[in-house]
């Protein structure tokens, strides 16, 4: 399981630098999304992954899993909801401001 | 447990909710609020600094959680330095805004006052994760305060601000996590013993995971070659917000001192015996880095087309100055370079206001490298800039001078000291020629006015500048109080270079 979940935050955070590159802000908003899913699965993973056990410490449980990453994985994840709310309002305004959806506000170059 | 240590961040909020709620009242009453807030947090911050000064270390345990299983804030010379400086510069950039730029948007107050607290926030907290959220909370406001205002350039330069630091913000959480996944805990002071006995097993990823927060906190103080953003923010930005964000680089240059020292000092862990191999992590990059953005940010200055984008490149040159100074690594050098801080955000915020009047009173050409009529009310506007360029580039006798001397004498025991003195001294004599040279063309080579032109713009009143001459007169205060000041500063780089004390104040008689 661990070399799956790593590949495929590896995936994703390819995915995501790649599309960060691109010229256009719809790629890149979407590229923002997939590093924050990347970044999510990330943090969610550092707790060490555990199947079928409660996050909390107690006697006569089979062990525990760490609660710390998945709370620090909510505020995340609230995070980067807001961010990527704002970031597409912004880049629609730059859109309309500036004619079009270029990152730079010119086409070509 | 001391309440102070978080007033500075509750009364922002509180002051920012109250804000929002009352957001369709008259402006007046909301100015007068906004103003109260930031003298209270001036007060806090007074008060804070009195309460350190003795050299204590003041904790706050949120929620009555002891360390290192709850988030602690942490008061120590530092911090309070930093809110200090932070209070001050915002009062100017909000006096300057409330002669009616902070109209051109309904939530310029509120964002303005969640701006200040997440800078508060950043500066006091003692938990990575915290420090993140925090960081999210003073660039979510920066967001909206870089477009306050509108305009096509600023929407621009406001687009590739927010992409470059939701960036940034993702590898801040993989380095958080990394650290996590390493040492199982994100208090600082506990992350600073942890890391000191870390495994060698570990070692590759916890370094690969301390340099990675250099490169996130070297991207908010906008360090070579994460700098690019700043000029077009900066310049494109309401002349108030600009100057408020003169103190945001900092925050970038404080998280790297206080993660320098903390975690990555000489002197870090000394608790568990020597310090292993994550001592002097960042140290070998630091230096270089920052005398060549120093120099860069100077050639930026010499290059710029127009006086807010000069504003904008003297910013990066300041950060420049500060983190060499902080990479010389000894008390001498950190007490220099904390010093030159609350001097050189008073001159980049005083020059950011300055270049606000002066495209007022220019009209059309604004704030644009290119001769043209003489402007309104020109005198007092060029006395000004006269003692604003002085400041910045660090003439005697004003605080800019006191700053690069302590730098240079604290840099001559450094191996590297020939190239540090070359390029301050060498960036410096650039410094002046751009300044010189900028303001004889604003105010010297005058054209005479066309036939049938426009009258100029209004003339700026005495009342509208005082913002700007009250950021001179602080600077003008730093001068003459330079010894007090210096003690004080020393005292903090001291109290910094013993990570132990901050250690056993969070942690405290822990088992």
């Amino acid at each position: 399981m661990e070399a799956l979940i790593a590949s495929l935050i590896g995936l994703l955070t390819a995915c995501g630098v790649y599309l960060l590159l691109r010229g256009r802000t719809f790629p890149v908003v979407l590229g923002l999304t997939f590093l924050s899913y990347a970044v999510n699965l990330f943090l969610f993973a550092m707790g060490r992954l555990t199947v079928g056990r409660p996050p909390v410490i107690g006697t006569g449980l089979p062990g525990y899993t760490d609660p710390v990453p998945q709370a620090l994985v909510l505020t995340a994840i609230v995070i980067g909801f807001a961010m990527t709310a704002f970031v597409i309002m912004l880049a629609l305004k730059a859109r309309s401001e500036l004619g079009n959806d270029h990152v730079d506000g010119e086409e070509g170059g | 447990m001391n309440h102070l240590v978080i007033a500075p961040i509750l009364l922002p909020l509180l002051a920012g909710i109250l804000l929002l709620m009352f957001r369709r009242t008259d402006i007046r009453p909301r100015r007068v609020f906004s103003v109260a807030a930031v003298l209270g947090q001036i007060g806090l911050a007074l008060s804070l600094l009195q309460a350190v000064g003795e050299g204590d270390i003041l904790t706050y345990a949120l929620g009555n959680w002891p360390a290192p299983y709850g988030i602690v804030l942490v008061a120590d010379r530092l911090a309070a330095w930093m809110l200090m400086a932070t209070a001050l510069v915002a009062l100017f950039a909000l006096l300057h805004a409330c002669r009616g730029s902070d109209v051109a948007g309904r939530h310029f107050h509120v964002l303005f006052q969640l701006q200040l607290m997440g800078l508060n926030g950043a500066f006091l907290t003692g938990d990575l994760f915290n420090l993140f959220v925090f960081f999210e909370v003073l660039l979510l406001a920066s967001y909206g305060l870089v477009l306050h205002g509108g305009g096509r350039l600023r929407t621009r330069a406001g687009l590739h601000y927010v992409v470059l630091n939701l960036a940034g913000s993702s590898l801040f959480l993989i380095a958080v996590g990394t650290l996590y996944g390493l040492f199982g805990t994100l208090n600082m002071a506990d992350l600073a013993v942890k890391m000191a006995a870390v495994s060698p097993e570990n070692l590759g990823p916890a370094r690969a995971a301390g340099l990675l927060l250099f490169a996130v906190f070297a991207l908010k103080a906008a360090l070579l070659p994460l700098h690019l953003w700043l000029p077009a923010a900066y310049a494109e930005t309401s002349a108030p917000v600009a100057a408020l964000f003169a103190i945001m680089t900092k925050v970038g240059a404080y998280c790297i001192l206080r993660v320098s020292t903390l975690m990555f000092g000489a002197q870090a862990g000394d608790i568990n015996g020597p310090a292993a191999g994550m001592a002097g992590l960042i140290e070998p990059w630091l230096l270089p880095l920052a005398l060549a953005t120093l120099f860069l940010g100077l050639l930026g200055v010499l290059a710029a087309r127009g006086l807010r984008q000069q504003a904008a490149y003297l910013v990066v040159a300041s950060v420049g100055s500060l983190l060499t100074a902080f990479a010389l690594g000894s008390a001498d050098g950190i007490a220099a370079g904390l010093y030159y801080l609350p001097h050189s955000t008073f001159a980049a915020a005083a020059m950011f206001l300055l270049a606000d009047h002066i495209a007022r009173a220019r009209g059309e050409l604004a704030d644009r490298f290119e001769p043209g009529p003489a402007m309104a009310g020109a005198p007092p506007l060029g006395g000004l800039f006269f003692v604003t360029a002085m400041l910045a580039a660090g003439l005697p006798p004003l605080s800019g001078f006191v700053g690069k001397f302590l730098l240079l004498k604290a840099a001559l025991v450094h191996p590297a000291w020939p190239w540090i003195l070359a390029l301050v001294l060498g960036g410096g004599l650039l410094g002046v020629i751009a300044l010189a040279r900028s303001g004889s063309l604003l105010f010297m080579r005058t054209l005479p006015p066309e036939e049938g032109a426009r009258p100029p713009a209004a003339r700026a009143s005495t009342i509208a500048l005082m913002p700007a001459i009250g950021l001179l007169l602080l600077a003008l205060a730093l001068a003459v109080l330079a010894g007090p000041i210096h003690a004080l500063a020393t005292a903090t780089a001291e109290q910094l270079l013993q990570p132990y004390h901050y250690v056993h104040a969070v942690l405290g008689a822990r088992p």
